[in-house]
């Protein structure tokens, strides 16, 4: 890779009390590519989307963004955090706000934007992503789909580096991921960098220039996407993908 | 998988033509009767049950005198105005007094949720106040600030007995204020306090624009209920003296060792919490309806 990538994680390790989650992780992801994480449940997919985005903090190892190191002490987290953006699997919209407001709050409150030009951008995305009538609404009257949705206009108002998705269609309804994955699909070919754990092993493999197969708190096999799921080199990636299909779910 | 942006699902809620089934009618019928009996039962029982307490008062050996003493309608008559009076002090007092616990709750719930070595002081400072102030009774404190206070003889320290009486009030109700509010923000999800920050809101922005929202509204109805208990409260600042509804009773009780002053006055009070209870009735059993009509709360 000759560009400087967006994210690079170098021998990340952390931990919870006792539980080693992630054991030395090594990740590089290059500008407007979509690399997606994949592994069974508490392989740490998560964890490694928190801690890229510093909302933990790593045992050991170093993460840099576009070639900074955000995982200096010194590094302002609040100004790292404003360049990624995140959507969680909850949703996690905040109640009290309408569709609006959950918008707009970053771009007004930490980016400085005035009202007008956050609410129009906001509306503008809105409208692209299907929700143009929703912007008054609250979250709790929306679908889970839309929910989601709300949750990525949020997260690329800010206008981010680098889009960080944790399991997005996992609480959603079977009728209603196929919504939000064509969201995702949108935006990659827009260009947008995006680094995305899944269970949806057939959109991984459609859309993920990089997979990478996450077991045991280490990157265990990493490749394009035809090679990680057409010709995996490594058993244990070959047994995980076994019992997906076994399960329907490839 | 693929689904076009036109086509995203919506679920329809348009009228019909349906017409109730007679087994939905007689089902209708049949809990219309219950209710009505359940009224009618209701009733018959609140009667009963008030006929058996004025008999038992009534015919109680002491009646005559305690009726004497403490339902005299001519005393009545004359405390009511005086009483009426002193109340409007009691209501000054439950305006400054709660306004200043809000603030002041507030503040000390949050200091008790601030996190970094630098504020330890002051989470240390919020934390002891607080059960301090919750364990201290409240006759006890306003004696100590209503009383205590002025014998200091301090330069410029007030010697008003109501501006101390609501000083030690607001001490001790901020106490309670304050937990109400702490525990408001504790129950706000961390994964809402975590969206904001991956937003890139700070700290303090993330506590201002997310948590506190969610941890007030939550909370209402319990701060409502140490309002109604704060404005009952206000009755104690006539022990330093100040002339609110309870003295004014016992100004005329102290002249004519007639009770039925404290009667009007407890009347008074009680006509006045009333509306304020109902009002947290109705305001949580809104919250609880849309609480149930809504998941994300």
């Amino acid at each position: 890779m000759s560009e400087t990538p967006v994210l690079r994680m170098e021998s990340v390790r952390k931990s919870f009390g006792g539980s080693v989650v992630l054991r030395g992780v090594d990740l590089e992801v290059a500008p407007h590519t979509v690399t997606a994480l994949i592994g069974a449940s508490g392989s740490g997919k998560s964890t490694l989307l928190r801690c890229a985005n510093l909302l933990e903090e790593i045992d050991d190892g170093a993460i840099w963004l576009d070639g900074e190191e955000i995982t200096d002490p010194r590094a302002d987290q609040d100004a790292v955090r404003r360049r990624i953006g995140v959507v969680f699997q909850a949703y996690n919209l905040f109640p009290h706000m309408t569709v609006l407001e959950n918008i707009t709050l970053a771009p007004r409150r930490v980016h400085g934007v005035p009202r007008a030009e956050a609410e129009a951008r906001a509306r503008e995305l809105l409208e692209r992503l299907g929700l143009g009538g929703r912007a008054g609404e609250y979250p709790d009257r929306l679908s889970g789909g839309q929910q989601q949705r709300v949750a990525i206009v949020r997260a690329l108002a800010v206008r981010p580096r680098l889009l960080l998705l944790d399991e997005i269609t996992a609480a959603l309804d079977p009728e209603l991921v196929g919504e939000v994955l064509t969201v995702v699909r949108d935006l990659k070919d827009e260009g947008m960098t995006m680094v995305l754990a899944t269970h949806e092993m057939g959109f991984a493999r459609e859309v993920a220039d990089q997979v990478c197969f996450l077991e045991g708190g280490v990157v265990l096999e990493r490749g394009t996407a035809e090679q990680v799921f057409g010709e995996p080199r490594q058993e244990r990636t070959r047994r995980f993908l076994r019992r997906i299909v076994e399960a329907g779910r490839l | 998988m693929t689904l076009d942006k036109g086509e995203l699902a919506e679920s329809s809620g348009e009228p019909d033509d349906y017409v109730p089934s007679q087994r939905r009618l007689d089902r209708e019928r049949y809990r219309r009767a219950r209710a009505r009996r359940a009224t009618a039962i209701g009733a018959l029982s609140t009667l009963v049950t008030g006929a058996v307490l004025y008999l038992v008062v009534v015919n109680a050996p002491g009646w005559p005198r305690t009726k004497e003493t403490f339902f005299d309608w001519g005393y009545a008559r004359e405390a009511f105005p005086k009483v009426l009076e002193g109340l409007w002090l009691n209501v000054r007092l439950l305006l400054v007094c709660g306004a200043a616990v809000l603030v002041l709750g507030m503040l000390i719930a949050v200091a008790r949720t601030l996190r970094g070595p630098v504020f330890f002081p002051l989470r240390v400072l919020a934390a002891a106040y607080t059960d301090f102030f919750r364990g201290l009774p409240l006759i006890i404190n306003l004696m100590i600030v209503v009383l205590g206070v002025p014998a200091l003889r301090l330069q410029g320290v007030t010697l008003d007995p109501v501006l101390l009486g609501g000083t030690a009030l607001t001490l001790t109700y901020s106490a309670y204020v304050a937990e109400v509010f702490r525990a408001g923000i504790e129950s706000v999800h961390p994964s809402q306090r975590a969206a904001a920050r991956s937003l890139g809101l700070s700290n303090r922005q993330a506590l201002r624009y997310v948590v506190l929202p969610q941890a007030v509204r939550r909370q209402v109805p319990p701060l409502l209920n140490d309002l109604v208990s704060l404005q009952k409260d206000t009755g104690l600042v006539s022990i330093g003296g100040a002339v609110d509804a309870v003295r004014a009773a016992d100004i005329i009780v102290g002249r004519s060792l007639n009770y039925t002053p404290y009667i009007v006055a407890g009347l008074v009070f009680v006509a006045l919490t009333i509306p304020m209870t109902r009002f947290t009735d109705w305001v949580t059993a809104r919250m609880d309806r849309r609480r149930a009509q809504g998941g994300v709360t």
